[in-house]
């Protein structure tokens, strides 16, 4: 009774963390510790577009006024279009991609085995023009890799981003938490300082949003183009005054990979629009 | 040098009443550099915009718009139409360095 | 688009405020101070004759996400016919780098005087149209748009 009455009275989180440790060395008790199930810091994320004003929502809900679509048709007249030494274009492989592609973006990045780490979206697309069909990688955030991104991402709208975290991917999840939690920059701030702590507060005139991944590649208007989520990051790492790693490396590759899974069951978006 | 001036796109309504007014939306790919910017080396980047979108229907303009650099890139241009006859719009769009280019569209009336 | 036009009758005006609704966007009075940049522009346009208020409606966000997209509309409130309709209208910003916006040509074909189009405001400023008539009458119409400045820099 003293036993029960004593853990009743203890915080959930303790509560909690001691269920955890009671469940972790049962586990290890039975040999191979799988890893434990983590634990999403908002369980109903909330996509960008609740964070946006009514004319950039307008934007976004209309396909024609979205200049996103504009890169949407060049990635469209790629994906049939032939490149490099194999004279293969996507669709020689893929075929029709409104087939093949539906529910590619929701899923990535994926962990690749073949070459035993995770890839993004960008990167499988650039695999598959170096080994399929000879042609060289497209520069991470270039129009036409946009483009390509935009149009293959387009395929998934409206399925939820569901992206798989287990077995020899967890690795890469883990450094991508380990990166979205470290404190970075002169402003010495995690990525949650902004988008778990103080989302629906303003930074100066800046709603701040969950930092949800499912509408990207998107429309920036700041920019007045299409820019890859990577790009993003760079500018979040830049404005707390850190030094943002490089687009297409492996931090931010584990980084992606774990903001899907933050923003897992959102729709997807792509291509969305955002200021 | 003028960078080539990109795809345009051209929506009207599918269905249309003669007398209808109706809205033609028209979009361009197009960075509209305003002449005012620097790149990293310092160098100011030459203005390179649309300047100019002409409507025509049945080879008759009903639509004008000179642009400066204040329209954002990727300009969005819409506008009314009456639809009294079915007919052919030509669209037109103008660079700084006189370059053009064209898009067209068929009114159907229902 | 989901927001109202920003050119309000007064007495919505007061609805607004009685209500205890904040507006941030109010239609301007067209002899409100202007840059001596836009005043210049204005009178290269019309030639030095002062339009008068009214016919003329700009609809913009009160509040822009980003300077560098804005959405705007412009309607002109004329019959558009062949005796009485609307030439051009001029847009402009008072406080960008130069003034000048766009000029939209019209003709009475189109049934109704707009035009949409997406601009760039460097910062919080006055928006301004000045509409030419067939009869040669000009018209002005003048909305602020608050323009903010983001923490969010990249």
């Amino acid at each position: 009774m003293r036993g029960w009455r004593g853990a009743a009275a203890l915080p959930a989180g303790a509560a909690a963390v001691l269920a955890l440790a009671v469940a972790a060395a049962l586990a290890q008790g039975g040999g191979e510790a799988p890893a434990a199930e983590p634990v999403r810091a908002i369980p109903d994320p909330q996509s960008g577009l609740e964070f946006t004003t009514p004319e950039t929502r307008a934007i976004q809900e209309d396909d024609f006024q979205n200049p996103a679509f504009l890169w949407v048709e060049e990635g469209e007249q790629a994906w049939n279009h032939p490149e490099g030494a194999a004279g293969k274009s996507c669709a020689s492989c893929h075929g029709n991609a409104a087939e093949s592609m539906r529910g590619v973006r929701a899923r990535y990045p994926a962990y690749d085995a073949k070459k035993g780490r995770v890839v993004t979206l960008e990167q499988r697309v650039n695999i598959c023009r170096e080994e399929h069909m000879g042609a060289p990688p497209l520069r991470i955030d270039s129009r036409p890799l946009n483009a390509m991104t935009a149009f293959i991402g387009l395929q998934s709208r409206g399925m939820p981003v569901q992206v798989d975290i287990s077995g020899p991917a967890r690795p890469f999840f883990d450094a991508g938490e380990r990166f979205y939690n470290t404190r970075r920059g002169q402003l010495d701030m995690r990525c949650g300082s902004c988008h778990e702590d103080n989302y629906g507060r303003y930074l100066r005139a800046d709603l701040l949003s969950q930092g949800m991944s499912n509408g990207f590649p998107t429309y920036r208007l700041k920019e007045q183009r299409v820019i890859s989520l990577q790009f993003r990051l760079q500018g979040c790492v830049n404005d707390v005054r850190g030094e943002a790693p490089p687009m297409g490396g492996e931090e931010f590759t584990n980084l992606e990979f774990y903001l899907a899974w933050r923003a897992q069951g959102l729709p997807v978006e792509t291509p969305s629009v955002r200021r | 040098m003028a960078a080539p001036i990109g795809q345009p796109r051209v929506r009207l309504p599918a269905q249309v009443r003669a007398g209808e007014v109706i809205e033609i939306r028209t979009l361009i790919s197009h960075a509209m550099e305003t002449g005012q910017r620097r790149d990293q080396q310092g160098n100011v980047i030459p203005r390179d915009i649309i300047k100019r979108f002409v409507a025509r229907f049945e080879g008759e303009q009903v639509f004008a718009m000179d642009l400066a650099p204040a329209i954002s890139a990727n300009p969005y241009i819409a506008f009314p139409f009456k639809a009294e006859k079915p007919g052919t719009f030509e669209f037109t769009w103008t660079n700084d360095a006189g370059e053009e280019r064209k898009a067209t569209a068929e009114l159907k009336l229902a | 688009m989901k927001t109202g036009p920003t050119t309000i009758r007064r007495r919505h005006l007061l609805a607004a405020a009685a209500g205890g609704v904040a507006i941030a966007a109010l239609p301007r009075a067209a002899g409100a101070e202007m840059q001596p940049a836009t005043t210049e522009a204005i009178r290269k346009v019309t030639g030095g004759k002062t339009p008068q208020e009214g016919r003329v409606t700009l609809r913009l966000p009160p509040i822009a996400e980003n300077g560098n997209t804005v959405p705007v509309t412009v309607s002109v409130d004329s019959p558009m016919t062949a005796a009485d309709h609307v030439k051009t209208v001029h847009l402009f910003a008072d406080r960008n780098p130069t003034p000048d916006v766009a000029t939209f040509h019209f003709t009475p074909a189109m049934g109704r005087a707009q035009a949409d189009t997406r601009m760039r405001l460097g910062q919080t400023q006055d928006v301004i149209a000045v509409a030419e008539m067939s009869d040669g009458s000009l018209w002005m119409g003048r909305t602020e748009v608050k323009v903010t400045i983001g923490g969010c820099g990249g």
